[in-house]
């Protein structure tokens, strides 16, 4: 180490020392764990410890996250330029996707959003850290990066932040903190935003930026033609599925429209791969979420083929849709990965972890179909799961309770010396 | 009929530093000290005053409520200091051993002929009750209760502890009789652990149940045992002796004097040569820690392994229960950027950006440093993993923390002791102290429950 930093890790340490006991120790404590991980050491108990700390752990997700935060930003350059110029013949990666000019609309677009929500939400858990005189708890790292990539790109940033700043208080701190939450923050912001806000949160004009704002020009009287960007569901919900030019392979790569970063199926398998390998994020949630969706999709699908429904009903379009090809299309793999993984708000025995993921599945589909004012259902089916999560898990453990209970009707209680009983029961046993 | 247990849920801490099976005679110590943090629930009353001689086996003070339960002196000397604390709560007695021994001897117990009760006298006045132990609670066994069954570990899977089977060679006689006493005390049976593969002297004993015992830690731990073996039910009792113990219960029974002598294993990576020693409860851990020889100056000496061990000093003294001794270095330093850059020098039950999974038989050499800084309980599923009990890990704590009585019963926290907790506390990403709160929660229940 040098003598330079030394003298960094030094003056740290006293400046430490300096703000022990006072009002902003914990956001200097938050800045200076960011860059060192503290001296602290163990008391009894346990005198070594693992490597891992909740720092290290959401640094992971964030990680999983990272690929597609990038692909996100080239596609929001890439779905913009296509709405406007058609998208290209004889497609190719290079040529049309990772250019320069995709990604400056990234820039520009993408990364306003992810500083919005870092900015506005650590800055609301640093005000109550201080307030409150608990040190500043991880868990906003990972929601900070989700927020962004589960909004439409054009959301205006002072609706982030107002949502950001409901999501961070109602969501979480109310409830007393990191850990300590009910719902999702990073979907409670996504539900604030899709309820107060919602012509900014759906239709067809809202996946692609500069729809929105096009649309205002035509309004206005300028001769431009109308840019849109339909997402996969929404010409589903339509019934206007053979309108649609995308193919399922698009779908995979993820060179569709829809939220920031939703898109990409196959870097978000890979992300969840990562996390199921790193031990981090829970593979029971991840595989029996992907089994619902399977499950109520191919049910649908079964209905379709019975003659239950006809082409005439507005269900055909998603019902007739092949069940594994929801997985594909709209939030439900990144829902699945990333938001019903949360250790906090979803079920937390690993029993209960079957059932929670197996719903959310079941009912992302559900809802897909159903709803008639938004054809995508993850997040709603993840918050009602957060909801019922604590109930799943008092069932699971109930069983474990019962196993004792039944157990105690053959305990052997021996009655104590002082008893009559007991010394006879000496007398047969010495 | 003998019942084997295999766990998988557990994790092998490997660490460098393990002592070398041989063993040398340790010098003798000039002042021995009982710490009573040792013995935890028992309040102390005074039967010497400070500058008394006694004999060794000679008792010092007795169970405030079971005046019939002695506490002796390992050695013969002075009383020369009565330690005490806040509400002058005694915390320590120190004595200047005599540079002859002198020991108390008490007239010899007919062991066939002799009864529970006979023999529950004989063990209290010559002051080896405090080595049974009892569950629920994890404290030392009511004399007046009869459990419904003994468990004695032979197996010490724990980081760097003294290896039972070579420490007890040799003392099959002393077993035996300790076992054989043990025995009359309940209707139910001895279970006794061994390794799968170990040739442990107690294989050979009568009047036991042998139990084979396979897996990582805590396979070891007698929790353990008694949870895959007969676990405790509500108003049940079980007693535990460590297997070390039984050494010095067996000498008694057989001699009539209280021979506190034990090997101790002293381990860790500050010791330069780790070995076992032959020394005497309540030395001076000094007498043998520098003959082996320590790395640098910043190091942590603990009475009893990594994991469950209480801090000591380099001045410090063995604790009353403890056969290992264990210096590892402080970690009192800063790591830049130490929560996100790879780790391949730590061990991890993880493998976010940890490696440790990529060698599972390497020795490590872990510090005291908690490697973050502690949390609200996040991160589900890890405990479940390295705990082989059919209990659910985070929502006990969760329960001992809120002191829900009702959930601590039903979860099952009559059938745990702390030490069943340490490895929960290892992994745990939030830094929890689950040991404490178990500790915590037995006491809120033993006293509102009993």
């Amino acid at each position: 180490m040098s003598d330079k930093r030394l003298t960094f890790k030094k003056r740290l340490h006293i400046i430490k020392h300096h703000y022990r006991g006072k009002k902003m120790a914990p956001a200097f404590n938050a800045l200076h764990t960011f860059l060192f991980t503290p001296d602290e050491t163990t008391h009894n108990g346990s005198h070594v410890r693992a490597a891992d700390d909740l720092k290290r752990t959401m640094n992971t997700v964030i990680m999983a996250l990272v690929p597609v935060l990038l692909f996100s930003m080239f596609n929001a350059g890439y779905q913009h330029y296509s709405a406007i110029n058609g998208f290209p013949q004889d497609f190719s990666v290079m040529e049309h996707f990772l250019t320069w000019d995709n990604f400056w609309i990234g820039i520009v677009k993408v990364l306003p959003l992810v500083v919005v929500s870092y900015g506005i939400g650590l800055l609301v858990e640093f005000i109550f850290a201080v307030i409150k005189g608990h040190e500043v708890e991880e868990g906003y790292l990972v929601t900070g990066m989700l927020v962004p990539l589960i909004v439409p790109i054009d959301t205006p940033l002072w609706m982030l932040a107002v949502a950001v700043v409901f999501g961070v208080v109602i969501g979480k701190e109310v409830f007393g903190g990191t850990g300590m939450n009910i719902l999702n923050p990073a979907l409670t912001i996504r539900a604030f935003l899709f309820f107060a806000y919602p012509t900014w949160m759906s239709g067809d004009k809202v996946w692609v930026h500069g729809a929105v704002e096009r649309a205002q020009e035509i309004a206005d009287g300028a001769n431009v033609d109308a840019i849109s960007g339909e997402t996969v569901l929404g010409f589903l919900a339509q019934n206007k599925g053979a309108e649609m030019s995308y193919s399922m392979w698009d779908a995979f790569w993820g060179f569709i429209p829809g939220s920031v970063g939703e898109t990409p199926t196959f870097l978000i398998l890979l992300g969840g791969l990562f996390l199921i390998f790193s031990k981090i994020a829970s593979w029971r949630i991840m595989v029996s979420a992907v089994l619902g969706s399977l499950v109520m999709g191919l049910f649908f699908n079964q209905v379709v083929e019975w003659g239950w429904i006809g082409e005439s009903s507005s269900f055909y379009g998603l019902m007739s849709f092949d069940f594994w090809k929801h997985l594909l299309v709209g939030g439900l793999a990144f829902g699945i990965v990333y938001m019903a993984t949360d250790p906090v708000t979803g079920a937390q025995t690993n029993r209960g972890k079957w059932i929670y993921g197996f719903l959310i599945g079941f009912m992302s589909v559900m809802i897909r179909v159903f709803n008639p004012a938004y054809p995508e259902g993850v997040f709603l089916a993840i918050l009602l799961m957060n909801v019922f999560a604590p109930t799943i898990d008092h069932y699971v453990i109930r069983g474990n309770v019962k196993r004792r209970m039944k157990r105690l009707k053959n305990a052997t209680l021996l009655p104590k010396d002082s008893d009559q009983e007991a010394k006879e029961l000496k007398a047969e046993t010495v | 009929m003998s019942k084997d247990i295999r766990i998988k849920k557990g994790l092998n801490i490997n660490l460098v530093g393990a002592a070398e099976q041989t063993t040398s005679k340790a010098v003798l110590s000039n002042v021995y000290a009982i710490h009573l943090s040792d013995f935890h629930g028992i309040t102390p009353k005074m039967l010497v005053k400070e500058g008394v001689e006694i004999k060794a086996g000679e008792a010092l003070f007795y169970n405030k409520n079971r005046e019939d339960m002695l506490f002796v002196s390992p050695v013969s000397g002075e009383l020369i200091e009565i330690e005490r604390g806040a509400r002058r709560r005694i915390l320590t007695l120190k004595i200047l051993a005599d540079k002859t021994q002198d020991t108390l001897e008490h007239s010899k117990l007919d062991l066939e002929k002799a009864s529970a009760h006979q023999v529950k006298e004989y063990l209290l006045k010559g002051g080896c009750w405090p080595f049974i132990k009892q569950r629920p609670y994890d404290i030392i066994a009511d004399p007046d209760t009869t459990p419904k069954a003994i468990f004695i570990s032979g197996y010490n899977t724990a980081p760097l502890s003294a290896d039972l089977d070579y420490v007890l060679q040799g003392k099959e006689k002393e077993l035996q009789a300790a076992i054989s006493a043990l025995g009359k005390m309940t209707p139910g049976k001895v279970h006794v652990s061994v390794g799968k593969s170990a040739k442990s002297p107690l294989t050979g004993l009568n009047g036991i149940e042998l139990h084979k015992v396979a897996g990582p830690h805590p396979a070891g731990l007698v929790g353990t045992h008694i949870n895959k073996i007969d676990p405790i039910n509500k108003g049940e009792l079980v007693w535990t002796v460590s297997a070390q113990d039984l050494v010095i219960i067996g000498e008694f029974l057989l001699t009539g004097t209280f021979n506190a002598e034990r090997i101790v294993a002293l381990a860790g990576s500050s010791v330069k040569q780790p070995k076992y020693y032959t020394t005497k409860i309540g030395t001076e851990i000094s007498t043998f820690l520098y003959a082996s020889g320590v790395n640098g100056e910043n190091f942590r000496v603990i009475n009893g392994d990594v994991l469950t061990g209480l801090k000591s000093k380099q001045d410090g003294h063995l604790g009353y229960y403890n056969n290992t001794v264990t210096c590892i270095p402080e970690g009192d330093d800063y790591e830049f950027f130490g929560w996100n850059k790879p780790i391949f020098n730590k061990i991890s039950a993880t493998r976010a950006l940890t490696f440790s999974w990529l060698q599972p038989n390497k020795k490590y050499d872990l510090t005291t440093n908690t490697n973050g800084e502690h949390r609200a309980f996040v991160v589900t599923g890890m405990y479940e993993k390295v705990f082989p009990m059919d209990i659910y890990p985070m929502q006990l704590l969760k329960a001992c923390m809120v002191k829900d009585l009702d959930e601590m019963e039903q979860l099952g926290l009559y059938e745990v002791a702390p030490e069943d907790f340490s490895l929960t506390e290892f992994v745990c990403v939030s830094k929890q102290p689950h040991q404490q709160i178990i500790r915590e929660g037995l006491d809120l229940l033993q006293k509102e429950i009993g």
